[in-house]
């Protein structure tokens, strides 16, 4: 495939960019209901619709438990999906979230991350993605606005595809995101349409059609249900290089990589390696460049792979090293750690007894500031010399 | 928050990057906001909120008494401010350059309501040179359309023109 033509720049918000992006792949249905900081999707994409710019079916829902209903109805019937949402809409389709990964059904969604129920906060924080962590869809975190748009392309590379065939969250930080302003690169309709036509050249999927009876998702009791379970395990499995594959692919066509499961960034000669995620992790390059001017052997992980947990690549990435970082923009109940961290911590056989410190910040809008992840080098590389160290930090309650 | 993401493309138009982004919590008219502009050369990679501006630009003059305005605020730095008063001398040591203009009086006219904004961007741009007018005025089409862009643009033009400066 040769290059991708040069795209229209605009200076958009993240949530202006995740309707451009959706736009772009031409969903056949999209459903979708306005929450704070997702709101501008829902209501950009409904102008896209209003002006003729997409010839999408647009269903207009009274709340987020339909919009994920609707668009799993369309998606089963053989049709490309959209729909938007974050935190107290996420949690509201949270039944609806099970069934469509149940029934393998390859709908595409953008969560801008909020903090969830509980203490009344509307407020960035990853606490939604996490908490919607075993529902059985991949969950990806991009870090800017045209990633948010490039990932939303790739997102139904990797759902459509038939050997996954998975739905997939594609994540970014609401409020820090949502609302950036930033230039971004729109590639023209058509040079996507290529990129996505290999799709169209599998064998088409199975659907319900009007007038046809047969069954359709997981109706499994016993064997059939164990069965359908573990082959959605191993579509997760195969999922990981599909999406260092599909990376690969759309940085040859569109000129912009970013790394697949994992982005690494100074990492090859690193001691020490700093684990963060979404917005904060172009901080964290200013941090780790600052840092080894100073001398301080450091690199940085941006986990982009929520779920599945790119497993392989951080065992590869992290082999050798003498002490980890992880920054968290959440909780996990019933483990002090981060939730990252918490993953990260399985891995202890393959990594050995390297220190793992895990970092809590960036909670309810407060700000993962250029000093805060200073201080998590400088803790890090610390406890990589054999110092005792603290191995949970809550940032902000120790200003 | 329009006028940050207005800047912000006002900026792209002379080749810069641009990263812009409000912080609030629930969505109402009227409520305080403050919102944050990043304009560089390079890439612009942080994604954090700005404790060190360059200038600091005040829609509503009653915020004029929040103790913590001109916290972090760089030396040599400029303050725009939308107010029908003449600015007090000299409000922070840091200042280097002030630009005063009466960006409502302005906006009730030529638009025939209370939206300051295009009216402080032509004050910026006139105050700090960072920019040219024309840039601003280029970019306006981009958000507006049809008679309210006329009228934003003769604002835009209008705090250009009558933005008074001082420098320090």
């Amino acid at each position: 495939m040769v290059s991708a033509q040069k795209g229209q720049v605009k200076v958009i918000t993240g949530n202006a960019t995740g309707a451009y992006g959706a736009m772009l792949c031409r969903p056949d249905v999209i459903a979708a209901y306005p929450i704070t900081p997702q709101s501008e999707i829902a209501e950009q994409l409904a102008q896209f619709k209003a002006d003729g710019v997409i010839d999408s079916e647009f269903v207009e829902v009274e709340g987020e438990n339909s919009a994920m209903n609707v668009v799993l109805a369309a998606s089963v019937a053989g049709g490309r999906t959209f729909t938007a949402t974050s935190s107290y809409g996420l949690v509201f389709m949270y039944d609806a979230l099970q069934e469509t990964s149940g029934f393998r059904a390859p709908v595409v969604m953008v969560n801008a991350n909020r903090e969830t129920p509980g203490i009344h906060a509307v407020s960035s924080g990853q606490q939604d993605m996490v908490s919607a962590r075993d529902a059985g869809w991949v969950q990806i975190i991009t870090e800017n606005d045209q990633e948010i748009l490039d990932q939303i392309i790739m997102a139904y590379m990797l759902a459509e595809d038939n050997d996954i065939l998975l739905p997939v969250m594609v994540n970014y930080d609401g409020f820090y995101l949502s609302y950036l302003a930033e230039a971004v690169e729109i590639p023209p309709i058509e040079d996507v349409d290529k990129f996505l036509a290999p799709l169209k050249k599998q064998a088409p999927r199975q659907k319900l059609v009007p007038g046809v009876s047969q069954g359709c998702g997981t109706h499994g009791m016993e064997m059939g249900y164990v069965e359908a379970r573990y082959k959605h395990t191993q579509a997760m499995e195969r999922a990981k290089n599909k999406v260092d594959e599909i990376d690969k692919k759309f940085g040859d066509y569109f000129g912009r990589y970013y790394g697949g499961q994992i982005e690494e960034y100074r990492t090859d000669d690193a001691d020490i390696i700093i684990i963060a995620s979404g917005s904060a992790t172009g901080t964290a390059r200013t941090v780790i460049d600052a840092k080894r001017e100073q001398g301080i052997k450091v690199g940085l992980i941006k986990l982009r792979l929520f779920r599945p947990f790119p497993v392989e690549r951080l065992i590869n990435a992290l082999k050798g090293k003498k002490a980890i970082g992880v920054i968290d923009r959440s909780v996990c109940f019933g483990w002090k750690y981060g939730p990252i961290c918490m993953e990260l911590k399985v891995l202890t056989q393959e990594l050995g007894s390297v220190p793992i410190l895990s970092y809590i910040d960036g909670l309810a809008n407060l700000d993962i500031t250029i000093p805060h992840i200073g201080r998590v080098v400088d803790e890090v590389n610390e406890a990589a010399k054999g110092r005792p160290y603290q191995d949970v930090t809550w940032i902000p309650m120790e200003e | 928050m329009l006028a940050a993401r207005m800047l912000a493309s006002a900026f792209v138009q002379e080749g810069k990057s641009v990263a812009s982004f409000p912080m609030y919590g629930f969505e109402r008219r009227g409520a305080p906001v403050v919102a944050f502009t990043r304009i560089d050369d390079k890439p612009i990679r942080e994604k954090t909120q700005i404790y060190n501006p360059d200038c600091i630009i005040v829609i509503d003059p009653g915020l004029l008494t929040l103790p913590t305005l001109f916290t972090g605020l760089k030396p040599e730095s400029v303050f725009i401010l939308n107010s029908p008063k003449k600015l007090p001398e000299k409000p922070n040591e840091n200042l280097k350059i002030g630009g005063v203009v009466d960006a409502t009086g302005i906006a009730v006219q030529e638009i025939g309501r209370d939206i300051p904004n295009t009216c402080l961007l032509g004050a910026f741009a006139a105050a700090t040179s960072w920019l040219k007018l024309e840039s601003i005025l280029k970019i306006l089409p981009d958000y507006l359309s049809g008679d309210i862009l006329q009228r934003n643009l003769k604002s835009a033009e209008r705090g250009y023109k009558e933005v008074e400066v001082t420098k320090w």
